[in-house]
């Protein structure tokens, strides 16, 4: 199960890097949004709390932009029939989710470089609670946004119905992540986030849980 | 017929009693409510728009375990039954919503103020919005069955992040919350024994009238598909 799920994912990165569609316009979405939101700014001054929530909001409206590619491209090439003759629901779905993970990460990677480059409040003093924070929050916006993908792409992909569901599903995750941010930037330690730290693990560990059960109830017509 | 007017009376009872006895600062009789400090006269609304918000959370619970049930079974009545507990939940969560936010402006000067409760009554909203919005855009029965089955159990299992954890680790102005001191566990300390009594016949009350709301919706729905489908055939 595990190669066929490693297959699934070396043919989504292989397509995706043939036609490079997603990550374009995924960069581009990011640079797009940093610059509306420092045009806005200006010469003010934002604070630290305004940094982080910003710093969440490009990651999750770039997130609605580009995640749900994965199960919408299957449905609009009509290669899902596929999918159903030579693996398992569950199978699919982690190979999905890796493809989707991996999607996440170098994209958030790019909007924290360009944070801390664009933005003065932006400095992170612990880097080490970033870190755990960063890997915990990104691991639940995939799980939480490929669940929400496969539903979406039966639904008939439509592409403004994906943020709307999507966004009560994560604001338990993002309203702690830009707690956390916060708690990082201002340099606190491990024992300040423990609350917040224990909050995102549940919730990973609850989604994964979640969707892996649910998966086969949307996948199979 | 009888619990009908059980169900009247007690309701009625409910309303005169939350909205007419007084609160004085030391009850002598059984009628006298307590003077809770740091919310005064506007502790009445506990009667009110407690078993709201509880509604809307038993309607959200509710539409959980039928559509649990339709993904076991695939019978499409669990589907029309956790539409109707949907139906009824948005409705309650408007009037927590609603009367909450009017109490927020006497009690703590603003309608609202993103308190803990208040974003986590605002994503119960959103959830309902997005149900609904989901299962509009489907036309296959069947699909739409699943799709928003499958939906409202991922978005309950926010749930518990939203009504168990966020109010109590996040610092609020809510009575019941974290940090509360002036207003404390409400339920269990500031109320005397007859304020609790009418809390709970109107918590109560509202149970009853949402579950006889909800069977009449599902009921109607049931007969709806079934004259479509006679229709269908003729």
């Amino acid at each position: 199960m595990n190669s066929k799920a490693y297959a699934l994912y070396k043919k989504d990165i292989n397509s995706e890097l043939r036609t490079r569609y997603a990550v374009n316009s995924l960069v581009m979405f990011i640079i797009v949004a940093i610059s509306v939101i420092l045009f806005s700014i200006g010469n003010e001054k934002i604070t630290q709390s305004l940094t982080a929530g910003l710093f969440w909001v490009v990651i999750f409206f770039s997130a609605m932009s580009g995640l749900s590619r994965a199960f919408v491209a299957e449905e609009e090439r009509g290669t899902s029939l596929t999918l159903h003759l030579i693996a398992s629901p569950s199978t699919v779905f982690s190979g999905k989710l890796l493809f989707n993970l991996i999607l996440v990460f170098c994209m958030n990677t790019i909007v924290a470089v360009l944070f801390s480059i664009l933005f003065e409040a932006f400095i992170i003093r612990n880097f080490a609670l970033f870190a755990v924070s960063f890997i915990l929050g990104n691991t639940g916006l995939a799980i939480a946004s490929t669940i929400i993908a496969a539903i979406i792409s039966k639904a008939g992909a439509k592409g403004t119905l994906y943020p709307v569901l999507s966004f009560p599903i994560l604001l338990p995750l993002i309203l702690t992540c830009v707690q956390l941010t916060l708690l990082s930037n201002q340099g606190a330690d491990f024992i300040e986030a423990k609350f917040e730290l224990a909050i995102v693990i549940c919730y990973d560990v609850i989604m994964l849980t979640g969707s892996y059960m649910l998966f086969d109830f949307v996948w199979k017509d | 017929m009888v619990w009908k007017i059980f169900l009247f009376i007690l309701l009625a009872f409910v309303s005169i009693a939350g909205i007419a006895f007084p609160i004085v600062p030391v009850p002598h009789t059984w009628y006298e409510f307590p003077l809770i400090p740091g919310l005064k006269e506007n502790a009445k609304i506990i009667f009110f728009h407690v078993p709201t918000a509880w509604l809307s959370v038993i309607a959200f619970l509710m539409n959980t375990i039928y559509s649990i049930q339709y993904l076991r079974k695939k019978d499409l009545d669990d589907d029309a039954k956790s539409y109707a507990a949907a139906q009824l939940g948005i409705i309650f969560c408007i009037l927590a919503t609603v009367t909450g936010a009017v109490w927020a402006r006497f009690a703590w000067g603003s309608f609202w103020s993103w308190d803990p409760r208040q974003t986590s009554i605002f994503a119960l909203l959103l959830i309902y919005g997005a149900w609904f919005a989901l299962r509009s855009s489907i036309e296959s029965e069947e699909k739409r069955a699943t799709l928003s089955a499958v939906y409202a159990i991922i978005a309950f299992l926010t749930v518990p992040f939203f009504v168990f954890i966020m109010p109590r680790i996040m610092s609020g102005l809510h009575p019941g919350s974290a940090d509360d001191t002036n207003s404390g566990p409400v339920i269990d300390f500031k109320m005397n024994a007859n304020m609790q009594l009418i809390f709970f016949l109107s918590l109560i009350g509202f149970t009853i009238l949402y579950f006889w709301m909800w069977n009449l919706g599902y009921r109607s729905i049931l007969l709806k598909n079934k004259i479509n489908k006679q229709s269908l055939k003729e």
